[in-house]
């Protein structure tokens, strides 16, 4: 299919938690321009997995590859050197700060003494959010005080402004009302374009079919399969995710 | 009218939630004041304020640190306790065996051991409680009583006195104070660097192109300040010394003592200038350094500072350093000001911290909290406990009264954040 190097290539992965392998022997992979779904029941190792590439978890076994080249992530901060940016499906915000200390959060913009420069830091923001979510206005106060959508716009600015890569969407729609879910989809199209390549967790289906290129399912830690969304039907992702059968291949 | 109001606030910019303290605080002068015949707001005993709040005050400004990361830190009064003990023993039986009595590097060496001493332990609780993840709570707790115990077996419980008299300037005594034309200069200082403060935030976020605050807003809140801070000069350099300093005061400089008394200053308490610069230094390092901000982050919502790349473990550590070195200061002060070392000093100063900074508006869930907020709440815990001495009421009727107004206090503070929203 495609000759192009991935962006990702995670391979064998495997991570266990006190005897229970949350992950067993997994590989998945992404090219540039392309969203792949990773679906699976609540507890089938998608965020664990998934939590391995952005740094949060350490894996015991298996490799990562970025561009082709072997990567070694121990943290979130490794992971942020590879354009490896994450969305949580908590929005990983601290609800006391306001949008722009949120966006910048690790990675404030100082001034020539070292001090933090919010003024600076809120320009910016005002200037990314303009393009993303121009009706986003309130950066005086601290995201607590922003409804489901705005929180969530200053969570995926906070992944898009610093040139991701690649980006990862935990449940991304998951606490979104139907035109914010909208802007979500939009936004992504307009990323894959852009040739970011997307990691998109999901139980969704509808979103899924919509959205992805691809898709790879998970069971009980294990990988069921990785196929493509246009050969197969929503029925059998069904059957992949709830009975962990790979589809025949018949057609 | 409350709408208008709200608009005037809002447009100065200064939040409800001072305003509030500040009222409280003034209602409880006002009373205080009521009921002693005017004894209270004299400058004398406004002086004295301010020089009982400095030690508290300071530790105050770490424990909002401590608190906003989710914190607490018991072990504060016990650790000053500990480190006077080991100041008082170091300026008095050790550094005088190879300096000489009286040497006049003496304090200093004193003062930086302690700063070390309160750092080093500091850092070392942070260790246990950010790696070993033993709870704040219990490490602290455990802190209290070990030294509280080390304090004991420096001395073997004797009281250490008299302490040098340098050091002892330190504390705010009749020497340790600047004086008019000093607290005069310091005062001028301070009003033209909160101009000029005030004037550059304000060019700066017009460069931006960000709305600004009405240009009456900036003039009143600049006049405010500098009324402040002009105004406490003004008090401090109507405390006159005593019949005897003033004295020693002439006969130092030369001057002939008139029978009818002479009229010298005390002027600004050199442990309110000490209070002053870590004031400004703490805000400063809250408002406008990444390690302050990343407090505030993980504060808000731990997990999220450690998946930004914060190391939160780390930032345990330096923030119980911080809390300290802070005590170390403290310790300096609260023995400076009695110039001796007893057993008890500093018993039950970790619980006027925690008051001083949870009446600041510092929440123990964590995330909130300002320095400024914290030192009010000091000064606000002080002022009743003096006031409260001054009209006389009982001792265990203070605690109980400090006791509530405690409680009430914080009650307030979450029905305001419930209606404000934040």
């Amino acid at each position: 299919m495609n000759k192009q190097t991935p962006l990702i290539e995670m391979k064998n992965i495997e991570l266990a938690f006190g005897g229970v392998k949350a992950v067993n022997d997994v590989s998945v992979d992404l090219y540039p321009g392309e969203v792949v779904g990773v679906l699976g029941h609540n507890g089938a190792g998608k965020s664990t997995l998934i939590k391995v590439l952005s740094g949060a978890y350490k894996a015991d076994a298996g490799e990562i590859f970025v561009n082709g080249e072997k990567a070694t992530i121990n943290n979130p901060r490794d992971a942020r050197a590879y354009n490896i940016e994450t969305i949580y499906q908590t929005l990983a915000l601290a609800d006391n700060l306001d949008a722009a200390s949120n966006l910048f959060l690790g990675r404030e913009i100082v001034n020539r003494y070292g001090m933090v420069d919010d003024d600076a830091m809120e320009a910016e923001t005002r200037k990314i959010m303009q393009r993303l979510n121009p009706n986003f206005a309130n950066f005086k106060s601290p995201v607590s005080a922003l409804s489901g959508g705005q929180r969530q716009s200053v969570a995926i600015t906070r992944a898009v402004y610093f040139n991701a890569r690649i980006l990862i969407m935990d449940e991304p729609t998951a606490a979104l009302g139907p035109q914010e879910t909208e802007m979500v989809s939009k936004l992504i199209n307009q990323l894959k374009a852009e040739g970011i390549g997307i990691f998109l967790i999901s139980h969704d289906i509808h979103d899924v079919m919509e959205l992805c290129d691809r898709i790879s399912v998970m069971k009980n830690g294990k990988l069921v399969g990785t196929e493509k969304v246009d050969d197969v039907t929503d029925d059998e992702i069904l059957a992949m995710i709830i009975l962990g059968k790979k589809p025949t291949k018949s057609k | 009218m409350k709408k208008a109001m709200r608009n005037v606030v809002g447009a100065v910019g200064i939040d409800l939630r001072l305003l509030g303290m500040i009222g409280a605080l003034v209602l409880l002068w006002i009373v205080f004041d009521l009921s002693t015949g005017g004894r209270f707001m004299t400058p004398r005993n406004l002086f004295n304020l301010s020089v009982q709040t400095a030690s508290v005050a300071v530790m105050s400004t770490g424990m909002v640190f401590v608190i906003v990361t989710r914190h607490i830190d018991l072990s504060v009064g016990a650790l000053l306790g500990f480190i006077g003990m080991v100041m008082g023993t170091l300026q008095l039986n050790i550094l005088p065996e190879y300096l000489g009595f009286g040497h006049w590097s003496i304090w200093m060496i004193t003062a930086v051991v302690g700063l070390l001493l309160g750092t080093i332990i500091g850092a070392f609780q942070g260790w246990i409680i950010g790696y070993l993840t033993v709870p704040a709570f219990i490490v602290t707790l455990g802190g209290l009583l070990v030294w509280r115990g080390a304090a004991w077996w420096v001395t073997q419980g004797q009281t250490v006195a008299p302490l040098d008299s340098t050091f002892r300037m330190l504390g705010g005594g009749v020497e340790g104070t600047l004086g008019s034309q000093l607290s005069w200069l310091v005062g001028m200082v301070a009003t033209i660097a909160a101009v000029v403060t005030i004037v550059l935030a304000r060019r700066r976020k017009s460069n931006h192109g960000f709305n600004v605050k009405p240009l009456w807003a900036e003039y009143a809140l600049g006049g405010i300040v500098t009324l402040l801070i002009l105004g406490y000069v003004v008090i401090m350099n109507a405390y006159p010394l005593p019949k005897g300093a003033a004295k020693r005061y002439a006969e130092a400089q030369g001057i002939e003592y008139p029978a009818d008394g002479l009229f010298i200053s005390h002027g600004i308490a050199i442990p309110v200038i000490i209070l002053l610069v870590v004031a400004i230094v703490m805000t400063v390092v809250a408002q406008k350094t990444r390690f302050g901000r990343y407090v505030f982050a993980t504060g808000g919502n731990p997990d999220a500072a450690e998946l930004s790349g914060i190391n939160t473990r780390l930032l345990t550590v330096k923030v119980f350093a911080l809390m300290g070195a802070l005590t170390a200061i403290a310790a300096v002060i609260a023995s400076a000001r009695l110039g001796a070392v007893g057993n008890d000093l500093g018993v039950l100063d970790e619980l006027r911290v925690i008051a001083a900074a949870v009446i600041g508006g510092t929440a123990l869930s964590g995330g909130i909290g300002t320095i400024y907020g914290a030192i009010i709440g000091a000064v606000i815990m002080q002022s009743l406990q003096s006031g409260m001495a001054m009209v006389g009421v009982d001792a265990p009727l203070q605690s109980i009264v400090v006791g509530v107004v405690l409680v009430l206090a914080v009650f307030i503070d979450i029905v305001y954040r419930r209606r404000a929203g934040v």
